[in-house]
């Protein structure tokens, strides 16, 4: 049963992480256009900008 | 902040340039202020399209920056002071994109959604929270015992509990709100079954208790922040096309000053103020004509489809539509005091009356929330009499009656349909403004059409063209080129559009408010109103126009109004669903009859004044009716806020469009059929979801109440009854 004094805290640090990355994409703003970006993977120009 | 920045250098004299040089870089990098154009851009529809517009938009000098949103269907272009919006149009226009000037203003409103932000964000976090406490909660389902359960459960309480004080946040608010008004709503069962579950839960961990309901608290959280974010997202939709079409109309006027002309927002207009209002553009302000003569097109105030003449000392009222001439306009009212606003006011008044419709999620959570409370205190001192005084058991079944009534699938039942229905009409081109509008519209038994505008497009259509010699024909193309009127741009189009070529008329020029004159031949033509071209008066009711060639007898051309695409269908339709259909217009009776005749309507009112029109809705409510208003002018207003339910195409002005529920985005009117049997189809849906909660809570609470609802239980019966629901809900799209 040690086992599980490792794995309780890596699988919360893992979700956490995930949380973590929905947060940051929440944030910069990548879901106000969820139409257009799929469209735009099919664009062939290199779109460095940043989100408006 | 700024009384310390303030502060700063009087405390220290050394850096007291510091501060002032940060002012200065602050200030500099706020000098070239970007101004941040919107613009809708309704036809774009692809991957090419985007990027197409883009390339254009970042090739127009002065652009920074330009970047299309495909779900709004909307281009955020930053750009120096220099760039206009006209600008921007042109050059779309140019590779074949329409585009529109948005008001910024009304725009800023909805551009970043923080509400609906914050909801995803606690429902990530329950989410999150959820599934971690759920696979702990496996192993102790599965067995676990002793010290590794109690060791489960207080990793569960590390986790459950402050993501419920953090996601659980909008409903202990609500609640709050509501209990010091003395006052339930659903929020109130909901915070009390979270926070006794969380509590109890704890409780028990500590006393090495065998049951722990972490897990039923979060996902109760989990899946009633899904019913909220399923809610906001509808409305938001809603609300920013709303907005939309309100930042369409981008309000301007053009001001005559001393210097010459400038163009100011209507904020700005004063009374006593020259506005000049040039042919085809609308009138900004209620005021007297000082100079200038034209025609005025009062359709969407009065339903007259005739235009009216206009000459110096006539009264104008915003929102109707200069024809032929330019016109100089005293100011009389403006802003806040014109008669459109004045309208717009009563509607907000008679939308009030109509607020006290409650939702058929109201009116279920109004028998609800006592009824559990009063079922878990039951069960509670039932408990606490048979098990002669043990508080702890007594209080567990109770909570455990809290949380298996707990109202996920209700929470989830009402959104999840409503979203659905409305993406299903938003596809459709029907925009659902209000919540319960789509209960009221699954409610109706009668329909009350207005005429221009509404079954018809304002737009006039040549009826005659058969009868008049070619030669004639085109002698009045020639002319009715040289003119924006709506009767000749109408004729020059049909006439076109029938091979015709125009005759060559020389010196053609227009008259305003009068008609159009040229030469042909050394003699001169004519071709406008019956007076001016010498027919004496026009026959009837009909909108006619008139042409003379020489000192030949006048004849004339005459025109309907054009049918809006989909009129037949609708009325059809609405007829074979049984509704009582009724025409009632501020028309004369000539066209109105025919139009009825038309489109079968046998029920009909002409040259209905505004209280005449509400007091048609009015009487067919009081035969125990439930009317949809179907309108867009200023005079329906009051119809239109009078009625059960109303809809206004997105043509029709901005206070018809305030006082409806519904928005036609599109021209066609087809869709208005199939509407009301959606609409009857999501009532439904909820009445089935109603249904599937209290069948699942007839099975549920007697095994709560008897003591044998373990976590295990609770959790099942929840996220089956949510997913049930859902799926029902799923089946309406």
């Amino acid at each position: 049963m040690q086992i599980i004094a490792y794995l309780i805290p890596v699988s919360l640090f893992l979700g956490g992480l995930g949380l973590g990355a929905f947060f940051w994409a929440l944030r910069s703003h990548q879901f106000e256009d969820p139409e257009g970006d799929s469209r735009r993977i099919l664009n062939d120009d290199w779109d460095e900008h940043p989100k408006p | 902040m700024s009384a310390e920045m303030q502060m700063r250098p009087a405390a220290c004299p050394a850096c007291a340039v510091a501060p002032s040089a940060e002012t200065l870089a602050a200030a500099g990098a706020a000098a070239p202020k970007e101004a941040r154009l919107f613009l809708s851009l309704p036809t774009i529809h692809c991957a090419a399209c985007i990027s197409a517009v883009e390339r254009a938009l970042n090739g127009t000098a002065g652009v920074l920056d330009a970047r299309v949103n495909l779900t709004l269907k909307r281009v955020a272009v930053e750009a120096g002071p220099e760039v206009t919006a006209d600008r921007l149009i042109e050059v779309l226009a140019a590779i074949g994109y329409e585009a529109h000037e948005l008001d910024p203003g009304v725009i800023a409103a909805t551009a970043t959604d923080r509400a609906g932000r914050d909801i995803l964000m606690r429902l990530a976090v329950s989410g999150f929270a959820m599934m971690n406490v759920m696979l702990l909660s496996v192993a102790v389902w599965s067995g676990a015992a002793d010290a590794t359960r109690d060791l489960f459960h207080w990793v569960s309480a590390m986790i459950a509990l402050p993501t419920i004080v953090f996601a659980a946040q909008p409903f202990f608010r609500n609640a709050f709100a509501v209990l010091r008004h003395g006052r339930l709503n659903m929020d109130v069962p909901i915070s009390l079954a979270i926070v006794l579950a969380a509590g109890m839960s704890l409780y028990e961990t500590a006393q090495h208790g065998p049951h722990a309901y972490f897990d039923a608290a979060l996902s109760l959280t989990f899946f009633l922040l899904a019913g909220r974010y399923l809610d906001h997202r509808t409305r938001a939709v809603a609300r920013s096309a709303a907005e939309e079409l309100a930042a369409l109309e981008v309000p301007r006027a053009q001001r005559r000053t001393g210097a010459g002309e400038e163009t100011v927002p209507i904020a700005e207009i004063a009374v006593g103020d020259v506005v000049l209002v040039r042919p085809g553009g609308r009138v900004p302000v209620d005021g007297v004509v000082a100079e200038g003569q034209s025609e005025i097109d009062r359709s969407l105030l009065t339903g007259e489809t005739l235009p009216a003449f206009a000459g110096p000392g006539m009264a104008l009222s915003a929102g109707e539509v200069n024809l032929t001439g330019p016109l100089a306009v005293t100011v009389t009212a403006a802003g806040q005091d014109s008669s459109l606003h004045r309208m717009a006011d009563l509607v907000a008044v008679a939308e009030s009356s109509r607020n006290r419709y409650t939702s058929l999620a109201d009116r279920a959570a109004r028998i609800y929330a006592p009824g559990v409370h009063l079922l878990s205190l039951l069960a509670f001192l039932v408990w606490l009499w048979i098990s002669g005084g043990d508080l702890r058991l007594a209080l567990n079944i109770a909570v455990a009656v809290l949380i298996i009534t707990c109202p996920c699938a209700l929470g989830l039942a009402v959104p999840a349909v409503t979203t659905a229905a409305s993406g299903r009409l938003f596809r459709r081109g029907l925009l659902i403004k209000d919540g319960t509008a789509l209960e009221r519209l699954a409610e109706i038994d009668a329909v009350v059409f207005d005429k221009t505008g509404t079954l018809t497009l304002g737009a006039p259509e040549p009826t005659n063209l058969g009868d008049h010699p070619r030669r004639d024909l085109e002698i009045a193309l020639a002319l009715a080129e040289g003119s924006a009127h709506p009767l000749a741009r109408a004729l020059a189009e049909a006439a076109r559009q029938a091979g015709l070529h125009p005759a060559r008329v020389s010196d053609i020029r227009e008259v305003p408010g009068y008609g159009v004159e040229g030469a042909l031949g050394g003699e001169t033509v004519r071709f406008g109103r019956a007076a001016w071209v010498g027919a004496g008066a026009a026959p009837g009711s009909e909108t006619a126009s008139w042409l003379r060639v020489g000192a030949r007898a006048p004849v004339t051309f005459t025109f309907a109004d054009r049918l809006r695409p989909g009129a037949e269908t609708a009325v059809a339709e609405l007829v074979a669903l049984g509704m009582k259909v009724r025409l009632v217009s501020g028309d004369a009776p000539g066209p109105v009859a025919d139009l009825a005749a038309r489109l079968g309507i046998s029920d009909w009112q002409a040259e209905a004044l505004p209280e005449d029109k509400a007091a048609a809705v009015q009487a067919l409510g009081d035969e125990g009716r439930r009317v949809l208003m179907v309108g867009d002018g200023l005079n329906d207003t009051a119809a239109l806020a009078a009625a059960h339910v109303s809809i206004s195409p997105a043509s029709a002005l901005d206070a018809a469009r305030v006082a409806s529920d519904i928005v036609l985005l599109g021209r066609d009117l087809a869709p208005l059929g199939g509407a009301v049997a959606t609409a009857r189809r999501a009532t439904r849906r909820i009445r089935e979801n109603f249904a599937i909660s209290a069948l699942y809570n007839m099975i549920a609470v007697p095994v709560a109440l008897v003591g044998l609802a373990t976590p295990l239980a609770a959790a099942l019966a929840m996220s089956a009854s949510s997913i049930t629901v859902s799926l029902n809900a799923l089946r309406l799209r």
